[in-house]
């Protein structure tokens, strides 16, 4: 990021403020709103019967002939050379097929890497892969083994003899403070916010709060291993990944083995989690590069310990958070600065700021956020980057500020909040988050809360319960490409290279386009994860319903357009255009006067054609330039904690969330608990364990880090306002992420309400709060 | 994981006669053992079955119960006298690992499970004297929540990870060994050894030993006997601290008391003083809090494990005055 | 001998390294089986070997050898689905289905254990011979199947049902 970019979307912004708001796709809102049918329907999902009987593939479950398997070394050392590199036992143990290193690995460039101006890039690392001795983390790469069996691969590894010299490595976050930079940018938002003079506010504010809040580092830690079956035939290349980026993938092979975009294919039709985890790293590099240098099918899982050596997680954060309120409980000043990990070859500058930006108003702010450079594995994007985190600091102060203040913290929230964007001053399209926390401290209870805590006892446990905002802003992403095969018989087939890691993806754009095209809902088939369909940009940032909402849009309006010059002169709805008839019941109708109908079957059987297909871009997101377009959410939560151990079981939690239409129930409701549990093991249970003497990750396994198992789970109840947002594709806006964020913050509000101990630090353990009780 | 063979023993004699050669292991249900060749920590170069020693279940003459090798950790929770008799045994093994893995793991295996340290697992980065006597310990200096308390020595820090062997410490189970026609009885106290200089060394069984049973004897504390866990997650977990206990009350004093605490020492740590504190003394918290004062005198806390100590005195206080409840 | 795998008969294999998993998966493509963490800390490859639950990651397939193995492709079929298969989707008791297989096959041998009286570390009287599948129980019982998609209310509330309906 830099200054220069910051000037341009600085720029774009202050044009578009002069636009009147009709001008901008979405200015209109989108008929279907009104109008949906399948669309809001509890639908199960379509790849169900598949998932629970073993059918469905993923990448790591692909056969065939002549497989070979690949093992990965990853470097013991943190910084330094590899010295000595034997590798001659590996070589001649059995089975072996290929030994790689950076001594024949084929030499190639650095791919693109996520987050810049390029919607088409997916890397993780701006290192180089397996080109040199150079050493610059723990969990580097430096060998892979190709054999007949996983377990002749595994063997072999272990024989390859490497020396290292050791530099020294830069590896503890506090020392690493005074060397900390503040870039210009934070994404695509300016780093710096100063209003006012927050300091000055906070210290003459008549109620204040100012603490640190730290976080640890986190791994997705999605239950399928990432993985990649690949196989040249010729001069392409075909991959079988585990990929939240598929069309990028593809590209960045292609770019890397100079090869054209037509040479590689992609497939990823489903992945197993993705949460940010799965984009483009080394292994599928090495996996391309083995199988070209072996001139045989290589199959590479990333075991649990690779998985963690190799692929970033969050990175652990420092935050400063101060909130100053007048006696009224107006926030006067709000301080939201930090540290956090961020290497100069990483993509992700962990955005824990950002959403202290739009949540509540305030007479002044001083945001800033500083980043360390430390060697370690390239951190990255992780469910809510910034947010889930952002908010546990926050929300976490806003609490105590009400427990300071004697005022409920509900109502200390509600005091504050904003009626515009409170930096940008931009218009919300729609905003709703006052009715989301009236519903749900109503259908939560919250009336049963004592303020005062440790009021509430049953036996040995403490009970408390607490609540707090999340916040996650909409993502319309540009560049979705879709193509819709209209056919005579009356199905659809709309295709795409877009991803399904267990959103729905399908499930939930086969409802949208029945709608959309007047269709029943079994007539549609959607067809994605295969990057030789119409290109789409990565699933991130919960982009991926919206855009592809949007590209369904930009195709029934291609559709349309096709068909009404198909009916020609001798229809019903001769002379009309596309902007005064809508898709529906299996035709086209005029919207004055819907006697004026024509069936699809109909036009196409006077045409002669079996079948239409058109492909469509999705326009440009200027609405998310013209507005302050965020969804919201207000989390409950109760719990018990021991008086004998400090054991903390969550009784049960409650979202209420404000984004939009909800455009399937039940998917969504589990992607919402899914956030929120993930939320509870950000809350409870899971910190990456960084040895800052070694630099290495010493809980690189399932039984060390620990995330949620059942009995952790409670039951969550979601709900959600429903209102939709006037400017976006359906009324839609993302609910990937939003789950998670507000969680710790509820949970640690709950626990200081259980027992008057306040947890800054996460995760919030047993011993934190033991230290407390007497 | 390096080559290796694989034979099965149909009876501890062939057992026995394979055990004792270079490389050879026994294998039992192999969640321990398999996870740890994986991790290139173990090597051996052929295993040897012995699920098929005897895996039966019955009562002993003398009322107690014995327990074949090879049984189940599921199938002994389960077992109508096990839950009856020895409620604290079958809640300890209930508290360990998840089902699958209870389903697999036979007693014998769980006697014999080595430490869960992270950095004994770590054989590519890290320094362990259990593994490499001789090499350092990492894990002093490092991330030491799930390390002991007391009974360690500079040289290892690493508990033992058994819920099982916990309540069996309580129980003072025997573990019946066979070594070349002869069978010998070591009590569970003395079967897992202290880590001094040989940290490698994990309990007293030497080459060619099998072990062929687990025997419990009559122990009328039992039925009033409880184990409780404390861990990070729910379930699913190692332990932080555990308890086992079991007491007979007379009137209102303590006739007779077993104790045993898990996670906090390389062995599962029977403690004694605490037993004799209280045995014949009044069940009152004054007393359960004086007697874990004694035992944990001698505790050795670290950066990151602290916390047990207290911990471990709130969590065997509950456990006492649940147990003694109706009696005080 | 020979491993008897969804009725099937299959030789085990030369190498004794072979996880029961791998046979599975690489030999006999039975992917249904899924590898999460291949140390036993996940559950995503649960199987049933003689109709009880146990982790075939941590299983070498020559252990298997004499034993009958089903898989999750054993249980039902897109077309005729196990009711725990047909409960699972109808409560959305996943998202991304990677999980799900095993936490079907758990669930499948959890319920069956649960009948026979089998207690849980959560069981309050482990004397009693009658196991009621309270929530927290079955939570206990199916703690040893991660879900990192977070799908757990519904997964619980899926074999609670079919709990219910077993018990009519």
């Amino acid at each position: 990021m830099s200054n220069v970019q910051n000037a341009v979307i600085g720029t774009v912004r202050t044009v578009l403020g002069w636009v009147p708001s009709q001008w901008l796709p979405g200015g209109t809102p989108d008929p279907l709103i009104e109008r949906r049918a399948a669309i809001g329907q509890q639908a199960s999902r379509l790849d169900g019967p598949a998932k629970v009987s073993g059918q469905a593939r993923f990448a790591a479950d692909v056969a065939m002939a002549g497989l070979s398997y690949a093992t990965l070394v990853h470097s013991p050392i943190t910084r330094g050379r590899i010295t000595k590199l034997e590798s001659g036992a590996a070589e001649a143990a059995p089975g072996v097929i290929l030994v790689m290193t950076y001594h024949n690995m084929p030499r190639l460039g650095i791919v693109p890497m996520i987050g810049g101006t390029n919607l088409s890039a997916a890397g993780n690392s701006a290192l180089p892969t397996m080109q040199g001795p150079d050493i610059w983390y723990n969990g580097q790469v430096v060998a892979m083994v190709l054999a007949e069996t996983q377990e002749q691969a595994d063997y072999a590894a272990s024989l390859i003899e490497i020396d290292y010299r050791e530099d020294s490595a830069k590896t503890s976050f506090e020392n690493a403070k005074p060397d900390s930079r503040a870039p210009a940018s934070v994404l695509f938002e300016k780093n710096h916010v100063s209003i006012g003079n927050a300091e000055q506010e906070l210290n003459r504010a008549a109620f204040k709060v100012d603490n640190i809040y730290r976080t640890p580092g986190h791994n997705h830690n999605a239950i399928e291993l990432h993985a990649v079956t690949v196989a040249w035939d010729g001069d392409t290349v075909l991959l079988h990944d585990a990929t939240q980026a598929i069309s990028a993938t593809a590209s960045a092979i292609a770019k890397l083995f100079n090869l054209k975009n037509e040479q590689v294919r992609v497939l990823s039709p489903l992945v197993g989690g993705g949460f940010g985890g799965k984009a483009f790293w080394d292994h599928q590099i090495i996996a391309v590069a083995a199988a070209k240098l072996a001139a045989r099918p290589v199959r590479l899982i990333l075991s649990r310990d690779s998985v963690y050596r190799m692929i970033g997680g969050r990175s652990p954060s420092e935050q400063r958070v101060a909130v100053g309120a007048d006696a009224e409980g107006k926030f006067t000043s709000i301080i939201h600065t930090g540290y956090s990990i961020m290497p100069p070859y990483a993509a992700c500058p962990e955005p824990y700021t950002l959403g202290t930006r739009a949540i509540y108003k305030s007479k002044s702010f001083e945001i800033i956020q500083r980043y360390l450079d430390l060697d370690i594995v390239p951190n990255t994007f992780m469910r809510a980057p910034g947010e889930a985190i952002g908010t546990f600091a926050l929300e976490n102060a806003v609490d105590e500020l009400a427990h300071e203040m004697g005022l409920d913290p509900i109502e200390l929230r509600l005091r504050n909040e904003p009626e515009k964007h409170p930096i940008s001053g931009a218009t919300f399209s729609q905003h709703a988050t006052r009715q989301a926390y009236l519903d749900g401290a109503e259908r939560f209870g919250w009336e049963q809360r004592e303020a005062r805590p440790g009021a509430r006892r049953d036996g040995e446990w403490r009970i408390g319960m607490g609540c707090a905002s999340g916040g996650f802003p909409y993502v319309r992403m540009p560049g979705v490409n879709i193509r819709i095969e209209l056919r005579r018989d009356g199905s659809a087939k709309i295709s795409c290279s877009a991803q399904e890691m267990g959103m729905g993806t399908a499930t939930v754009q086969t409802q949208h386009a029945a709608d959309r095209l007047g269709l029943p809902v079994e007539a549609i088939s959607f067809e994605l994860g295969d990057s030789a369909l119409p290109v789409a940009p990565m699933a991130g940032g919960s982009s991926q319903t919206a855009s592809l909402s949007g590209a369904v849009i930009a195709g029934a309006e291609r559709l349309t357009i096709e068909l009404l010059r198909l009916a020609g002169n001798d229809s019903p709805i001769a002379g009309l255009r596309a902007g005064e008839v809508q898709l529906a019941k299996e035709g086209i109708a005029s919207l004055d006067d819907p006697s004026r109908y024509e069936s699809f079957r109909s036009i196409m059987a006077r045409a002669s054609r079996d079948e239409v297909t058109v492909t469509a871009s999705g326009s440009p997101p200027l609405e998310m330039f013209k507005f302050a377009m965020h969804s919201s959410s207000a989390i409950f939560c109760q719990l018990r904690v021991s008086d004998v151990t400090g054991e903390i079981r969550v009784d049960r939690m409650l979202g209420s969330f404000d984004c939009g239409t909800i455009l399937n129930p039940k998917t969504a409701a589990s992607q919402f608990k899914g956030g929120m549990i993930m939320g509870l093991g950000l809350a409870l249970t899971e910190e990456t364990l960084f040895d800052e003497r070694s630099g290495r990750i010493m809980n690189a396994s399932l039984a060390d880090y620990h995330v949620p198992s059942h009995l952790d789970v409670p039951e969550i109840d979601v709900i959600w306002t429903g209102i939709p947002d006037p400017r976006s594709p359906l009324g839609a806006r993302g609910i990937g992420e939003i789950g998670i964020t507000g969680v710790a913050a509820a949970v640690a509000n709950a626990v200081f309400n259980a027992t008057g101990t306040r947890v800054r630090d996460l995760p919030i353990t047993l011993d934190k709060v033991l230290s407390e009780i007497p | 994981m390096i080559p290796f063979t694989y034979t099965r023993a149909s009876s501890a004699d062939e057992a026995a006669s394979m055990a004792i050669r270079t490389g050879h292991k026994l294998l039992g249900g192999g969640t321990n053992l398999v996870d740890l060749m994986r991790k290139n920590v173990e090597l051996p170069s052929c295993l040897v079955d012995v699920t098929a020693l005897s895996d039966s279940i019955k009562e002993t003459q003398e009322g107690g119960v014995m327990i074949g090798a090879a049984a189940r950790n599921s199938a002994v929770a389960a077992h109508p006298l096990v839950r009856t008799r020895y409620p604290m045994l079958s809640r300890a093994i209930l508290a360990g690992a998840s089902a699958q893995i209870r389903n697999m793991a036979t007693v014998a295996g769980n006697l014999m499970q080595r430490t869960r340290c992270i950095y004994f697992n770590d054989v590519a980065g890290s320094r362990c004297n259990k593994r490499s006597p001789g090499s350092g310990c990492d894990a002093v200096g490092g991330f030491n929540r799930y390390h002991a308390i007391i009974g360690a020595a500079p040289a290892c820090i690493a508990t033992h990870p058994s819920d099982m062997c916990v309540a069996l410490a309580a129980l003072d189970a025997r573990i019946h060994v066979y070594n070349k026609n002869a069978t010998r009885i070591i009590p569970i106290v003395d079967f897992h050894g202290f880590p001094a200089d040989r940290p490698d060394l994990e309990t007293v069984l030497e080459a060619g030993d099998v072990i062929t049973s687990i025997e419990i004897p009559v122990s009328p504390f039992a039925a009033r006997s409880a184990y409780r866990k404390v861990r990070d997650r729910a379930s699913y977990a190692f332990a932080l601290v555990s308890v086992a206990a079991g007491v007979t009350m007379r009137e209102r004093t303590i006739d007779d008391i077993r104790v045993a605490f898990g996670g906090i020492a390389p062995k599962p740590w029977r403690a004694f003083r605490v037993e004799m504190a209280l045995r014949g003394g009044p069940a009152t918290q004054e007393a359960f809090d004086d007697a874990v004062e004694a035992e944990l005198a001698r505790a050795v806390p670290l950066a990151g494990n602290a916390f047990k100590i207290g911990l471990t005195k709130r969590t065997l206080s509950a456990v006492l005055t649940e147990l003694t409840g109706d009696a005080r | 001998m020979t491993i008897r795998i969804n009725n099937n008969d299959v030789a085990p294999p030369d190498d004794a390294r072979v996880s029961l998993l791998d046979l599975l998966r690489e030999h006999l493509h039975l992917t249904g089986t899924k590898v999460g963490c291949n140390q036993g800390a996940c559950g995503a490859c649960t199987v049933l070997l003689d109709g009880d639950r146990v982790l075939s990651c941590l299983t070498l397939a020559v252990q298997a050898d004499g034993h009958q193995v089903t898989t999750i492709e054993g249980l039902g079929s897109p077309e005729e689905p196990h009711p725990l298969q047909a409960a699972f989707i109808e409560h959305d008791g996943f998202q991304c289905g990677y999980c799900t297989p095993g936490q079907i096959c758990a669930a499948v041998a959890m319920l069956r254990e649960a009948a026979s009286g089998m207690p849980s570390y959560v069981t309050v009287d482990l004397a009693t011979e009658k196991t009621f599948l309270s929530l927290e129980e079955i939570r206990e019982r199916m703690s040893g199947n991660l879900c990192r998609c977070g799908a757990h209310n519904g997964i619980v509330k899926a074999i609670q049902q079919v709990a219910k309906e077993q018990a009519a």
